[in-house]
């Protein structure tokens, strides 16, 4: 019930609604939740309703953080997708 | 996409793996509740848990809204979807729940009850504009993620003047469940249930901030931290968590640091503030009346209350005997420790909620976890 998605935004239409992107699909969202929303920005998609902006350079800190921390000390295995031979 | 992908990366959750491993203290046991099904989920369908150290215990928590509907909520709502003038809308989860007798919404309809899926509760809008001669009644449930859709549905309503459309009030407040869990005999006098900390959720958070976590973490000393429901979010939330606990701390932190703030979504609270209100008790499911723990819609908005313009009554029922969801959302007891898990009760065919929803704990077990003996630790 509280999966939400990131995605961006593609075009402002009428009444808070906008178009969005995600995965090559198109689809309409309403933005009435949040403020000040343009093409170009991440919000995080709830049940029809952006329910947040994705701040995109917390975004990328937390990734660079796991770079690091994988480049350190990862091993070259895939611990979440196992593959078989 | 990037901020999807790069949160499931298997490289670094070896790493985070290995580094919890060598940050955990081995004479200690860490007991963490994850809240949210969300997280459950997670967990499962990507093998956080055999990652973690042995010593880090996850409990399963409340955090599934179809699973903490309480029965008597239900079957009214199977009621109100039999009347001839009413078509009842509401998220997919919820139609396939059993309620009492073994009815549902889905089972309703194939009587001949109207009753609709919808994605968006904006759907239920247009259904009572396209269908002004029926009683379009939207069936809202949910944490603090589903609840600003709702209200401003109903300030949409009023906008378009509709006046064949309601709202059937089911919503809940994530702070109050946390605070029922750590008032709970189980935990408090029984030893049945042991919290050290919480992993608390993400969008519920978006929505709320981080603000109303830190009495928990202040008045019951239990750590929280925030976590997004990407696989590496949790790890790195369950190593937080360590860390405070190694530390002896007990603070709310933030995980999830992308879409949560320390004040929330203010604009989606105010449009909450202005169209709903706290119940002084409602009634959940395994958690029994919990005060100031549900929401119902003001009485300046009345005529889109479906509560009141049906006069919908509830009538207690008992729960199905074998069924453990109780037990289970409390996180006393896990999905294997029911007799009818996987065998009676199954996802095509639940008995208890916590089977039906994407979010229940007994789902997550089926899809992911059946026929997996439990890991010796």
């Amino acid at each position: 019930m509280c999966l939400a998605v990131p995605v961006r935004v593609a075009e402002l239409l009428d009444n808070q609604w906008v178009e969005i992107e995600v995965g090559g699909i198109h689809t309409r969202i309403s933005i009435a939740l949040i403020d000040d929303v343009e093409v170009g920005d991440y919000v995080i998609v709830h049940a029809g309703f952006a329910i947040t902006r994705l701040d995109v350079a917390e975004a990328e800190k937390t990734l660079a953080l796991f770079d690091e921390i994988a480049a350190h000390l990862g091993k070259p295995i895939d611990a979440l997708y196992p593959r078989l031979p | 996409m990037r901020y999807i992908r790069g949160f499931r990366e298997g490289a670094a959750a070896a790493a985070l793996a290995r580094l919890l491993g060598a940050e955990v203290d081995p004479n200690r046991e860490y007991y963490l509740m994850e809240f949210c099904g969300g997280h459950t989920h997670a967990i499962f369908r990507y093998g956080v848990e055999g990652l973690l150290p042995g010593n880090v215990r996850l409990v399963h928590g409340p955090g599934c809204p179809v699973c903490v509907l309480a029965v008597p909520r239900l079957d009214a709502a199977i009621e109100l979807a039999r009347q001839p003038n009413v078509t009842l809308v509401s998220y997919g989860d919820m139609l396939r729940v059993p309620g009492s007798r073994r009815r549902s919404l889905l089972k309703a309809r194939a009587l001949g009850a109207d009753v609709r899926m919808a994605y968006s509760a904006l759907e239920a809008l247009k259904i009572a504009a396209d269908h002004p001669q029926r009683e379009v009644v939207f069936f809202a449930i949910g944490f603090e993620t589903t609840t600003p859709a709702t209200a401003y549905l109903i300030l949409e309503a009023r906008r378009l003047g509709l006046s064949n459309f309601s709202v059937y009030c089911n919503h809940v407040v994530t702070p109050a469940a946390i605070q029922s869990i750590l008032d709970s005999p189980e935990l408090r006098e029984l030893g049945q249930v042991r919290v050290d900390g919480f992993i608390g959720p993400s969008h519920v958070s978006a929505v709320i901030g981080s603000k109303p976590y830190e009495y928990f973490a202040d008045e019951y000393q239990r750590p929280v931290v925030i976590a997004g429901f990407e696989p590496l979010d949790v790890m790195q939330a369950v190593r937080m968590l360590v860390q405070q606990l190694n530390a002896g701390r007990a603070c709310v932190e933030n995980q999830f640091t992308r879409g949560v703030v320390r004040e929330g979504n203010l604009k989606a609270q105010h449009l909450v503030a202005e169209v709903l209100e706290l119940r002084p008790s409602f009634e959940w499911r395994g958690l029994g009346a919990l005060p100031y723990s549900g929401l119902r819609i003001k009485s300046a908005y009345a005529q889109f209350d479906a509560e009141r313009r049906f006069a919908m009554q509830f009538h207690a029922v008992p729960e199905n005997a074998a069924c453990q969801c109780p037990a289970i959302i409390r996180g006393i007891k896990k999905p294997t420790d029911c007799t009818i898990f996987g065998t009676a009760c199954t996802p095509r065919n639940p008995i208890g909620s916590c089977m039906v929803s994407a979010e229940g704990a007994c789902a997550a077990y089926y899809k992911y976890r059946r026929g997996v003996e439990p890991v010796a630790v």
